[in-house]
């Protein structure tokens, strides 16, 4: 049983230490995260997808009559103009 | 075998202080491979809780005797299934199963997200890690499984309260919720102290919350039959401590279930919803203290212990860093968008949080005016069930209400014309409903008829929004297809309405009668005539079984027996009720024998008939279905977030 046991806490030091095992010197040791600018597109391309997510939802709610005509024509406007103020702001080249 | 289960404890222990540790010096200094270690720290801290999950279990199904927790909740009578949910059955046994579920989650989480989500992973791991190691300390310095003693020849034995087919799943489905809401909190936390408070971290644990919070109610229920079955007190939720323990996160959860669809849509109620996260998961642990503390009484005092303060200590811990994390990235919080009108399915959501938090904070009132009233006036004062059921009146009665038009108001903005178009058919049915009940005599109980009208009502508006989706798509497959989560809502939202006609027949409706019965003497209750045949007594190798038996002549005859069992070991009492479910006309006939005299044949019975309460139980069935059908994996959504990762970050 101890012979159990030392082996599965040699087992978890080697997994644990693995990283550095591996790579005992590493050439780019930061951690990969998206830079400010990825962040904001990122944030832009919510946004595009949100809009784009509302127009489809608006379309089905009046297709199945849940949103009347009138309605309909107050909501899709600023709909379509946030979709493509997304999608211009994300083929605007970026710093 | 003891010493490997501590060994696998301890270490446990140090690979969850080093993914805490570790894990929050490599997110804070950005450090790829001390990220990565963390992140293996917290795999291996999950291989090491389940050898000593497997040798706790291998103890219990050898008898080994010479641990005192096996000895303690088992002896070589209990069948196998009771033997192995004794694993949870006591104190230690199931804090092991929580640290369990917490790193398999934990570890599952970041594994599944750890590209995805890099940046966050990296803070979500010492989160993690952090409880964990709460979790793996209590195990190791205040509530061993593993001590050791002389072997005895027998064990204790299992309470026999507990020797119910529902006690084999009813915790371990409570665990899986109350842990599983540990993940949403670790990857909001992750995103707060990584500031990157964008979706991805709502995206990567929807169905972690959702297969929680599907757990914790699915687990509820069960616990409210066990309740109905077992405990023999002729109802199925006492209001008890720990009862509204596991109902608060959820009731969190199910607020926040709904909120995070208006960030989602919306980008609106992003600090409600951290709140919201923080909130289930503190309510989570609340839970667990005040089942294992004993600081209340309860039905379920049978865990009394003294890891209590523990349990307190971290509540406070945890409840001062989430608020302080909140205020700290409040202005990353700030919502880009205002709700636009007071008539649309966000305001419809935000109306349906406040009824939902509510009622929660109500009922964490409720459960925490005994300690106050300790603490203050020195004398314990308990709320009784009129002050719970006054509040649910309150605000369950216009939730019933919003869950049907909810679905039937557009986003951002719909018209009262509209509206009331949309409202035609669903109000038109309840009103219809409501007036036939009342002429059929259900006006008796007014909030019973509000029940059954709103319920009319909300399942009208199912049906109606299944209709025009099926006719606008063409087909109800691809509808639900193509909306898994919204299909799968208002499917859970016709279990709440079977629920709550469940709820309301068999508590406004039901018929009561107490009686001493002599040999031979009869009673009758709503229809039924029930005549005393005597009593017998039975003993068996480790239980003396006495029945009182009744025979029954009205709407269903036969025999219906009740009594009680007296075990040896452990030497408890339990009582036993006889319960005769009548399918056709939807009600149960409910005998307890409180008193039987076996000589004289004299019995003291309570006889209760209750109408629909059947359906609490099908509405469990229907809940799972409906949560199943939300939380099947959509490979669409997956690819689009994938895609939309990859435009962002190329």
């Amino acid at each position: 049983m101890i012979f159990v046991g030392l082996l599965l806490a040699a087992a978890v030091v080697v997994l644990v230490a693995l990283p550095f095992l591996r790579e005992p010197v590493a050439d780019d040791d930061r951690l990969d995260a998206p830079s400010e600018a990825e962040g904001r597109r990122l944030t832009l391309v919510e946004e595009r997808d949100r809009a784009l997510a509302a127009l489809k939802e608006l379309e089905f709610d009046h297709r199945t009559g849940k949103v009347d005509d009138a309605d309909y024509r107050e909501l899709v406007g600023p709909l379509r103009q946030a979709a493509a103020v997304a999608l211009r702001a994300l083929d605007t080249p970026q710093e | 075998m003891a010493d490997l289960g501590r060994a696998a404890l301890v270490v446990t222990l140090g690979l969850a202080v080093y993914s805490l540790v570790a894990g929050g010096i490599a997110a804070r200094r950005s450090e790829r491979r001390l990220a990565a270690s963390a992140r293996n720290a917290l795999y291996c801290s999950f291989a090491s809780t389940l050898v000593a999950a497997a040798v706790l279990a291998t103890a219990l199904v050898r008898h080994d005797f010479s641990f005192k927790y096996v000895a303690a909740h088992t002896n070589r009578h209990l069948p196998v299934a009771y033997t192995l949910s004794a694993f949870w059955g006591g104190q230690e046994g199931s804090l092991l199963l929580w640290l369990l579920v917490l790193t398999g989650y934990g570890a599952l989480a970041v594994a599944i997200n750890r590209r995805l989500l890099r940046d966050l992973t990296a803070w979500v791991v010492p989160v993690i890690g952090g409880i964990a190691t709460f979790f793996s300390f209590v195990l190791v310095a205040v509530a061993s499984p593993f001590g050791t003693q002389t072997a005895p020849f027998d064990g204790n034995g299992l309470t026999p309260s507990l020797q119910n087919p529902y006690m084999v799943a009813h915790p371990p489905m409570l665990y899986l919720g109350y842990v599983g809401l540990s993940v949403p909190f670790a990857f909001a936390a992750g995103a707060l102290l990584s500031g990157r408070t964008d979706e991805r971290w709502i995206i990567a644990t929807r169905r972690w919350t959702l297969a929680a919070w599907a757990f914790l109610g699915f687990g509820q229920l069960l616990g409210a039959h066990w309740a109905y079955v077992e405990v023999g007190w002729g109802g199925y939720y006492a209001w008890d401590p720990v009862e509204n323990a596991a109902l608060m996160p959820w009731l969190a959860a199910t607020a926040f279930l709904h909120s995070v669809m208006v960030q989602e849509r919306k980008g609106m109620l992003k600090v409600w919803n951290m709140v919201l996260v923080a909130l289930a998961f503190e309510l989570s642990v609340f839970g667990t203290f005040l089942t294992r503390s004993g600081v209340v009484n309860s039905i379920h005092s049978f865990s009394k212990s003294s890891i209590g303060p523990w349990f307190l200590v971290f509540v406070v811990i945890s409840s001062v860093f989430s608020l302080a994390l909140i205020m700290w990235r409040l202005p990353l919080l700030k919502a880009k968008t205002k709700l636009e009108s007071a008539l649309s399915r966000e305001a419809a959501f935000l109306y349906n949080n406040l009824l939902l938090v509510a009622l929660c904070l109500t009922i964490l009132w409720g459960v925490l005016w005994p300690i106050v009233t300790q603490l203050v006036k020195g004398e314990t004062r308990t709320m009784g069930r009129p002050y719970y059921d006054f509040f649910l009146r309150t605000f369950g009665l216009p939730l019933l209400l919003l869950m049907g038009i909810g679905p039937l108001i557009a986003w951002r903005k719909t018209s009262l014309r509209g509206l009331t178009r949309t409202l035609a058919w669903p109000v038109g049915a309840a009103v219809v409903t409501g007036v036939a009940l009342a002429a059929a005599g259900a006006d008796s109980s007014t909030p019973g008829l509000i029940a059954y009208t709103f319920s009319a009502f909300v399942l009208a508006t199912i049906m109606v929004e299944l209709v025009r989706g099926t006719r606008a798509t063409g087909s109800l497959f691809l509808l639900v297809a193509r909306n898994r989560r919204r299909y799968g809502g208002y499917v859970v939202h016709a279990a709440i309405v079977l629920l709550a006609i469940g709820i309301a027949g068999s508590s406004a409706y039901s018929s009561s009668v107490e009686r001493r019965l002599t040999l031979g003497q009869s009673m009758t209750v709503a229809g039924y005539t029930l005549t005393n045949r005597g009593v017998t007594v039975d003993s068996k190798a480790n239980v003396t079984e006495t029945r009182a038996h009744l025979a029954v002549k009205g709407p269903w005859s036969g025999t219906i027996s009740s009594g009680d069992n007296q075990y040896v070991n452990p030497p408890e009492p339990s009582r036993e009720v006889g319960i005769k479910t009548d399918w056709l006309r939807g009600e149960d006939l409910y005998v307890i024998v409180d008193e039987s005299h076996p000589k004289t044949g004299l019995i003291y019975v309570q006889v209760l008939v209750k109408p629909l309460v059947n359906l609490i139980w099908i509405a469990g069935i229907v809940f799972l279905f409906g949560s199943a059908v939300a939380l099947w994996p959509d490979a669409r959504e997956q690819r689009r977030l994938v895609a939309r990762f990859a435009t962002a970050v190329p």
